[in-house]
């Protein structure tokens, strides 16, 4: 046989709550409860209240660039639920807030994060997130770091989940991580929020592959699109991932298939680029709405339930926002002292003296003070 | 002549560069239908078409890479990188292959390009937005760096930098991307790379400096008691940079104070602060000055401003040097 095929792939893609809300029950056997799917409503309707509001203290000039995460929670709270609290990581982009509030990360940093403040990514002892990756595609390799450490030591029930999207398939450091993750057969999962659009380039013209799901393939990792609009499938997708890291059985891949319902960030204006009729049907697949629908198909749900809901999400929200608010000012200093564990005597030099000195000569060799310096020039 | 702001005036050189020479090819992230995420590119995909104003994958590394192969070809490719905060993947293109390729070659490939990078802070933007490392770059043989703050010298400069036969990097300060207008002529002319530009005359003391911090120097040149007269230099032209101005200002003041966004140990201050000991040690009255950015992470930006050099500071450096 001098030709002759050595290997063949397919990608199947799941999905088990469809955009009417209903769903496969034959799929979703051992998925979610009733419950559960509750909880995640909820967790993805605190999520719209509190991006809403982001978008809000941006545009009122009280907080800077905010990237919303409107359209895509299914990803974040059907993800985050197969993933174990406390025990293992997720390593994230900055457009799965839901995820990391599930996660043990207080809501209000979120807030004072993108209000410009680094202490909110000092995260609580055992809240196991690295911070909010702003350069795209560049944290996926610390989540292979990471599960591979959880392999070196035999922590045989932890796995690491990172969180990217299509957009960040396109730089190195996204084949690093895979090709590392695969070589090194190690826990983690790479979960791809593919919404369509980086800022301004649609997925068509971001690759020229049909799917996210096969760039996997190349490095014979498992790997599955899901409708990342739907919770079941997300969630059954992390779920068998996660077993299989667990298991020994090395890297996953899942492609979430959603829509960035909002602008790139508070930033950007992708009327310039994108017709409004596009997302218009992607807003009758809002994972909200059809989570809904299926909740009042089975009698969990109804409208009184709803408007509870809404109330209590504009309360959260609304202390979320005052405990982000009402943090301190950072000091001035502030920005020097985890600069290192200790800090080099130079730098403490520059902290001291920052407001007092211009962090030149200091004029005292000639018998000036800076302080007797500035008087007699002044 | 029209007026025109910084990022004004690159859009139409970058237009005129398109029109008359059918080798540039723009590529970069977002620089098509949406105009760059400064609108630098505004409108010129739909002057000069998709595959000469091309938006690429979401890929610093390939946007440094193939701009490089472009150039080898015989195209002028002029790539964009969004931030300087992006620009760590594309380093090793630019610096290990861009820098070197002329050399190796002894002239027989070389990589006419122009990387244009918006830098520095002030403009209360997110991590990884704000940095300013243009002395990564000066000090990297084979590459010029070039960092205009005025509409008039950005056209000027990028003119020159796409006409010249080595790779370039072309940094334009952010925070004075819309500050001001002024007037920029519709012809085509270009400003000697390696010229500084004296902004104002002074007797007391020089000040050296570029990029954004020019009109915080400018402020604080105003603060100055009226019989205290500086002389401030704009060096427009990291590498090459213009030491003869430099040299003969600080001859003539005795003093120098250098001001610049980036960190202070390696700055390029801590460079001219040696070419000064170098070449004007009898004439100085007192120890060269540097105001700079601290040396620490540049901090998110609700304490950006406690990190720049700001007008306060640079008097304060003024002051501190006038006081020998």
């Amino acid at each position: 046989m001098p030709h002759h095929t050595v290997y063949e792939a397919k990608i199947e893609h799941l999905q088990i709550l469809d955009e009417d809300g209903k769903l496969d029950k034959k799929l979703a056997k051992d998925t979610l409860s009733d419950d559960q799917v509750v909880y995640l409503y909820e967790q993805m309707r605190v999520c719209r209240e509190l991006d809403e509001i982001a978008f809000k203290l941006q545009r009122s000039g009280r907080m800077g660039t905010y990237p919303q995460n409107k359209g895509q929670e299914a990803n974040a709270v059907g993800s985050a639920l197969a993933m174990v609290k406390g025990n293992d990581w997720i390593v994230p982009s900055y457009r799965e807030n839901a995820a990391l509030f599930m996660h043990g990360m207080p809501m209000h940093y979120v807030i004072q994060y993108w209000m410009g403040d680094e202490r909110g990514s000092k995260f609580p002892e055992g809240v196991n997130i690295t911070p909010l990756s702003v350069p795209i595609g560049t944290h996926m390799l610390h989540a292979t770091g990471i599960a591979w450490a959880m392999k070196q030591r035999k922590e045989a029930d932890r796995a690491a989940i990172t969180y990217f999207g299509d957009g960040a398939t396109s730089e190195g450091d996204f084949h690093n991580a895979m090709n590392f993750a695969s070589v090194m057969q190690v826990p983690c999962i790479f979960y791809c929020q593919n919404n369509s659009w980086a800022i301004s380039l649609p997925r068509e013209q971001q690759m020229n592959s049909a799917t996210v799901a096969q760039k996997a393939l190349a490095y014979d990792m498992p790997t599955i699109q899901v409708d990342g609009n739907d919770i079941f499938a997300v969630y059954k997708a992390t779920q068998n991932a996660r077993k299989r890291a667990i298991e020994g059985g090395g890297p996953s891949f899942i492609e979430g298939v959603t829509y960035r319902l909002a602008d790139h960030t508070t930033a950007d204006d992708a009327r310039r680029y994108r017709d409004q009729s596009e997302v218009d049907a992607w807003l009758e697949k809002d994972p909200l709405i059809r989570t809904r629908k299926y909740m009042e198909s089975v009698g969990v749900w109804d409208d009184k339930k709803q408007e509870e809901l809404e109330s209590r999400a504009k309360t959260i929200v609304k202390e979320v926002v005052d405990a982000a608010i009402s943090v301190s000012t950072p000091t001035a200093s502030e920005f020097f002292d985890d600069m290192y564990a200790e800090l080099p005597r130079a730098l403490q030099i520059q902290r001291d003296t920052m407001r007092t000195s211009s962090i030149g000569q200091n004029p005292s060799q000639i018998g000036l003070t800076p302080q007797s310096a500035q008087t007699q020039n002044a | 002549m029209a007026e025109q702001t910084l990022v004004g005036a690159i859009t139409s050189t970058l237009d005129q560069a398109l029109a008359r020479d059918p080798d540039v090819i723009l590529l970069g992230e977002d620089i098509g239908v949406n105009g760059g995420v400064f609108r630098a590119t505004e409108g010129l995909m739909a002057t000069h078409g998709e595959d000469r104003v091309v938006s690429t994958p979401l890929d610093e590394t390939g946007i440094m890479g193939t701009a490089i192969g472009l150039a080898i070809a015989g195209m002028k490719s002029i790539p964009e990188i969004q931030f300087e905060g992006f620009l760590g993947p594309a380093y090793d293109q630019f610096v290990n292959h861009a820098a070197r390729m002329r050399t190796r070659t002894r002239s027989a490939v070389t990589v006419p390009m122009t990387v244009r990078v918006p830098v520095g802070g002030g403009i209360h933007a997110p991590e990884l937005h704000s940095d300013s490392p243009e002395v990564i770059y000066a000090h990297s043989p084979g590459i010029k760096v070039l960092m205009p703050c005025t509409p008039y010298d950005a056209k000027g400069l990028l003119n020159a930098a796409i006409a010249d036969p080595d790779p370039v990097i072309f940094f334009e300060p952010k925070r004075v991307y819309r500050t001001f207008k002024e007037d920029v002529p519709d012809e085509y002319y270009e400003i000697p790379m390696g010229e500084a530009k004296v902004v104002s005359e002074g007797e007391d003391l020089t000040i050296v400096t570029w990029g954004a911090p020019v009109f915080q120097c400018l402020e604080a040149i105003d603060n100055l008691p009226e019989d205290v007269s500086v002389e401030l230099i704009d060096l427009r032209s990291i590498y090459p940079f213009d030491m003869d101005t430099v040299a003969e200002s600080v001859c003539k003041t005795g003093r120098c104070v250098i001001v610049h966004e980036a960190p202070l140990t390696g700055g390029f201050g801590a460079e001219i602060s040696a070419r000064v000991m170098e070449e004007c040690f009898l004439h100085l009255e007192a120890p060269v000055q540097r105001v700079a950015g601290f040396d620490t992470i540049m901090p998110y930006y609700k304490l950006e401003n406690e990190y720049l050099p700001e007008a306060p500071r640079i008097l304060k450096g003024i002051t501190e040097c006038l006081a020998y």
